[in-house]
């Protein structure tokens, strides 16, 4: 059976080959991510619920689990409405704008060692590049429904987001100086050793920077006033309806799965086990034991979750931030920290600061 | 060799004509739009020329932030349209100087004069592990130092420039100090008052 079909694949010409690869290695991401998403937004409304004394949904399927299947299907069904005066082409393409970049990052994003789509030299740039472009969305979706609730929305978003992708950036300069490198997989490989190998330790202030500022850019609480229900409604997506409002919903989770993933790739070592350099090597040889305990993607998926719950867990705890506070963290709080730490770094690996820079 | 001249005559008539469109399109927002795709299909021909580096960059800075603030701007002014096109025929004979001028000069540079495979050689192809980003940071940090690092002071000048110039204090304005909001204690805003219970008559 199997045979069969390497068989007609071969017969290919060498670059359709490589376009079906790279196609099916595109849905390999896709499918997951977008569960990922569904089920993201169950285990919000399930940990909120349980944090703050309720059940959360458990009425659709086995204790409420096809909840965000029944969302999915209501929001298919609706309808899109498209406001009177509104700019109908902007309308439409902005909810595209926001959800095709949080997508594109993913290229780059290695997910056990080798297993990346595109392994790039410049991958730490193009992460921040195409993140960068996804407030177009928002901002062209505040302005083209032609509504003074998205139109403030989407000003609030559009200067939180470039305040905060400054100290995004200098968090990442962190990371690049102390990997040396710009590609993802290289700065995941530069950590290996053990837990404490792992860039958490020497660049912690950039490590809290950068989770922070990463709730900040997508949107989340306690810095969620693009949205502030209690003043302006929803924010930039008050006119959407159907599933135009889902992309941007969609967009917006996508954002956060990522900026937990970056922050494990680039902070917690990855793919990499804590148990290495702390077990004997011989544990990692055990048949099922030492696969479970050695690196792999299991490991990424973990700290990612955990990056998750925090997100979920800061929504529960913190109350939102006031419009001039934001801005007055990020400009005046966390871009001094990062310049001051970057000098720190900087330091440390001019003295060869062991475990993290005395081997090279 | 073939798929790549194919994304470079589609990138580049989508960069012609948004960037024709950025000055023939009435509304000023959908300007900067094509402003930004603009930007957008220029990296991609930078890439195309394995300048990943900049192409990243232009679209980090360029997309990313600068288009972003310059959109806020104008989304926040209300433009009147008819205004804008009142003095077309008042100021045509001076656009008219400066696009020859222009285009003057752009011929000056790349006419076939100066400008051609026979005057500047092909770059060559690079292997798939050249890394541009390494290459464009040790020319920069070791022969083009002292430029690079005059360049970035200039910079800051103007950056401090533009907000001395521009900031203006007012006596009358109330700033909070989020310092002393933060120390505050029980005992500064609250008084606990110590009352005898009333009795029962």
């Amino acid at each position: 059976m199997f045979e069969w079909v390497i068989s007609i694949f071969e017969s290919f010409p060498m670059g359709l080959q490589t376009t079906i690869l790279i196609l099916l290695k595109i849905v390999a991401i896709m499918i997951p991510l977008i569960l990922c998403v569904a089920y993201l937004t169950f285990a919000e409304r399930k940990v909120i619920g349980y944090m703050q004394l309720r059940l959360g949904p458990n009425r659709v399927g086995p204790r409420g689990l096809l909840q965000p299947i029944a969302d999915t299907v209501k929001l298919m069904f609706k309808e899109i409405i498209i406001p009177t005066g509104s700019n109908k082409y902007l309308f439409i393409i902005s909810p595209v704008l926001s959800i095709a970049p949080a997508l594109a990052v993913w290229a780059v994003i290695p997910f056990d060692d080798g297993m990346v789509l595109a392994d790039i030299n410049a991958g730490l740039l193009y992460v921040l590049a195409i993140t960068s472009i996804g407030v177009y969305g928002v901002i062209i979706a505040g302005w083209a429904s032609n509504s003074k609730y998205a139109l403030l929305g989407a000003m609030r978003i559009g200067a939180q987001i470039v305040a905060y992708e400054i100290a995004m950036g200098f968090a990442l300069v962190g990371v690049l100086m102390a990997a040396g490198s710009l590609n993802l997989g290289d700065i995941v490989r530069g950590q290996s050793g053990s837990i404490f190998h792992w860039y958490w330790l020497p660049l912690f202030p950039l490590f809290i920077i950068y989770f922070v500022s990463g709730v900040a850019e997508t949107n989340r609480a306690p810095f969620d006033v693009a949205e502030g229900e209690s003043e302006i409604v929803a924010g930039f997506h008050v006119e959407y309806s159907g599933m135009a409002f889902a992309v941007f919903f969609l967009a917006e989770y996508i954002n956060m799965i990522l900026i937990a993933i970056l922050a494990s790739v680039m902070f917690l070592g990855g793919w990499l086990s804590p148990f290495e350099g702390i077990l004997p090597e011989t544990v990692f040889d055990i048949p099922v034991l030492g696969m479970l305990l050695g690196p792999g993607i299991h490991w990424l998926l973990l700290k990612t979750s955990f990056f998750l719950f925090c997100y979920l867990w800061f929504r529960a705890t913190f109350p939102r931030y006031r419009y001039d506070q934001i801005m007055r963290l990020g400009w005046k709080v966390f871009i001094p920290i990062t310049i001051v730490w970057l000098l720190v770094v900087g330091l440390l690996i001019l003295g060869e600061v062991p475990p993290w820079w005395d081997a090279a | 060799m073939g798929v790549e001249k194919i994304i470079f005559y589609i990138v580049a008539l989508i960069m012609v004509s948004s960037a024709t469109m950025v000055i023939t399109v009435r509304n000023p927002i959908q300007a900067a739009l094509f402003l930004v795709l603009t930007f957008f299909a220029s990296a991609i021909i930078w890439m195309l020329l394995e300048a990943e580096f900049l192409a990243i960059v232009l679209v980090l800075v360029y997309v990313g932030a600068v288009m972003v603030l310059f959109l806020f701007v104008v989304m926040m002014l209300d433009i009147n349209v008819d205004r804008l096109r009142e003095g077309f025929t008042r100021y045509l004979p001076i656009g008219v100087v400066v696009a020859v001028a222009m285009v003057g000069m752009l011929i000056t540079v790349v006419g076939s004069d100066n400008f051609g495979l026979d005057k500047i050689a092909e770059p060559e192809r690079h292997l798939a592990d050249y890394n541009n980003t390494k290459a464009l940071g040790s020319e920069l940090y070791t022969k083009y130092v002292y430029p690079f690092e005059i360049a970035a002071v200039i910079l800051l000048v103007a950056i401090v420039a533009a907000i001395a110039l521009t900031m203006r204090r007012r006596d009358n304005t109330k700033y909070q100090k989020p310092e002393d909001q933060i120390s505050v204690k029980r005992e500064d805003r609250v008084r606990m008052v110590n009352m005898p219970t009333e009795k029962k008559k």
